[in-house]
């Protein structure tokens, strides 16, 4: 009768999402402004991926009580990140009642050959992605949403416009292809076969695709929009700005009216300097994050 | 043909606007008071509802939809949606539009994961139909002359007071339109 963790339950929350931006925080006072600022989300975090990167070493699941600390101070939705294929991090959080988990390549992956099989579990789950045979693996696994990888912690958008562009492209190809060709293109992107009959019939990704990885002013959440996310994470790009609280309103703004080019200049002005950004061909190939799950 | 506006800030948008095709109207994405003119009835998604309600703050739409919502334009919210219409809220000082005369509880049934789903009874309209909720709301009371018209686990989950529906679950997360052709003949 009444039925828990269904996949319309789960994706269902992604969906309430749409048209928002999920904040990273570290503790209640930056969940606060982040929910006031006007975040559909939080992602609790022990350290921003531009932290992790600078920190080194293993990057785990938060201490659980950072975790509770953001939910015990905010209303929205409170999401934590668990390393790829850790099953227990991924319980740990489901029992301690997280909105969503993200299987996330920012975190050290506990397992370099398989995702966490996320249709096992009550809580739903956001999967990264880089074209289209990812996100199918990771919806065929049971993920309820998907983001773009991007570059993590760089505060660099090229990665997440690349990322974006290309699960897109493949989604309009496989619309445009004919049935019987849906078997070979399965074969080439290593996606589940199912998936791309779903998304042929749908003319769209079953599951919302968020931007992430790289945002860092308002002009690239809204340029992600314009390129078809459904909505923007913010990782580093809000805390590690001179004026969070500003530069969380804007964000939020901008992702609303991404076409609103009057307002977005208006709302730039004077938002102090973002965080410094990395170029990416300056990153060494192992300290790409993105390479991180397949 | 009518025309109905969808509030389109944040949240399930694209969902009601398919359920307002698929019972013969014209849907309309509503992001500016502008947008507003010329609208038969008007919906405001689930999403999250303080983000909406910052939103609406900061693009003057607070005001010219309460106006309308005291002239007797048809309004329907479901989830984020009913809490932006109701009277009261539960541990708030302030409402939002502050226009159905109900008293509602955010989050009432728990977090994500105690979200669910369910065949629910209308009796009025001698049918069940398929309710998705999420991290919903309920009406905890309401006023003597509002209409019940679902309960669930003895919570009020759907109600009508005069011109305004208000909806705990997503009925546009599902493929049945019973709700929102109910809405419909109410305009």
């Amino acid at each position: 009768m009444k039925q828990l963790g269904t996949e319309r339950v789960k994706r269902g929350m992604a969906e309430m999402q749409k048209g928002g931006v999920i904040m990273d925080v570290v503790n209640a006072e930056q969940a606060k402004i982040a929910e006031a600022a006007g975040a559909v989300a939080v992602m609790a975090l022990e350290r921003v991926p531009s932290d992790i990167r600078k920190a080194g070493g293993v990057a785990r699941m938060a201490d659980p009580r950072i975790v509770e600390e953001v939910m015990n101070a905010v209303s929205i939705p409170v999401m934590a990140k668990a390393r790829i294929g850790h099953i227990v991090e991924a319980r740990v959080l489901e029992a301690m009642g997280v909105d969503y988990i993200d299987e996330s390549e920012v975190l050290t992956p506990a397992d370099e050959e398989f995702h966490l099989l996320k249709s096992d579990y009550t809580v739903p789950f956001v999967c990264g992605c880089r074209d289209l045979g990812e996100a199918a693996r990771r919806i065929g696994e049971g993920a309820s949403m998907l983001r773009t990888k991007g570059e993590p912690g760089t505060g660099n958008i090229v990665e997440a416009v690349r990322h974006i562009r290309q699960v897109n492209a493949q989604v309009r190809r496989v619309i445009g292809m004919n049935a019987d060709e849906l078997m070979t293109e399965a074969k080439i992107l290593g996606a589940p076969y199912e998936l791309l009959v779903e998304i042929k019939k749908l003319g769209r990704l079953p599951v919302v695709n968020f931007a992430a990885g790289g945002v860092a002013t308002p002009a690239d959440a809204a340029l992600m929009m314009e390129l078809g996310a459904d909505g923007v994470f913010v990782g580093s790009g809000i805390f590690k700005s001179e004026n969070p609280e500003k530069f969380a309103r804007a964000i939020v703004e901008a992702t609303t009216h991404y076409q609103d080019y009057k307002l977005i200049a208006e709302i730039s002005k004077e938002l102090g300097t973002p965080m410094k950004g990395i170029d990416i061909a300056t990153l060494p190939a192992e300290e790409r994050m993105q390479e991180r799950g397949w | 043909m009518k025309k109905i506006g969808v509030l389109a800030l944040q949240g399930a948008i694209r969902e009601h606007i398919n359920q307002i095709e698929a019972v013969g109207c014209e849907a309309i994405a509503i992001k500016s008071a502008d947008d507003l003119v010329g609208i038969d009835g008007l919906v405001l998604p689930g999403g999250e509802s303080t983000t909406i309600r910052n939103l609406l703050d900061r693009f003057h739409l607070l005001e010219p939809i309460r106006h309308l919502a005291e002239q007797g334009l048809p309004m329907f919210g479901t989830c984020a949606g009913l809490i932006l219409l109701a009277e009261n809220i539960v541990g708030y000082e302030e409402p939002h539009l502050g226009v159905m005369k109900v008293t509602v509880e955010r989050n009432s049934f728990g977090r994500q994961i105690d979200s669910f789903e369910c065949d629910l009874p209308i009796p009025k309209l001698k049918r069940n139909v398929p309710a998705v909720f999420i991290r919903a709301p309920h009406i905890v009371s309401v006023e003597e002359h509002v209409e019940i018209l679902a309960k669930h686990e003895n919570r009020i989950v759907l109600a009508r007071d005069r011109n305004f529906l208000g909806c705990s679950f997503h009925p546009e997360l599902t493929k049945d339109i019973t709700i929102m052709q109910y809405f419909v003949e109410m305009i």
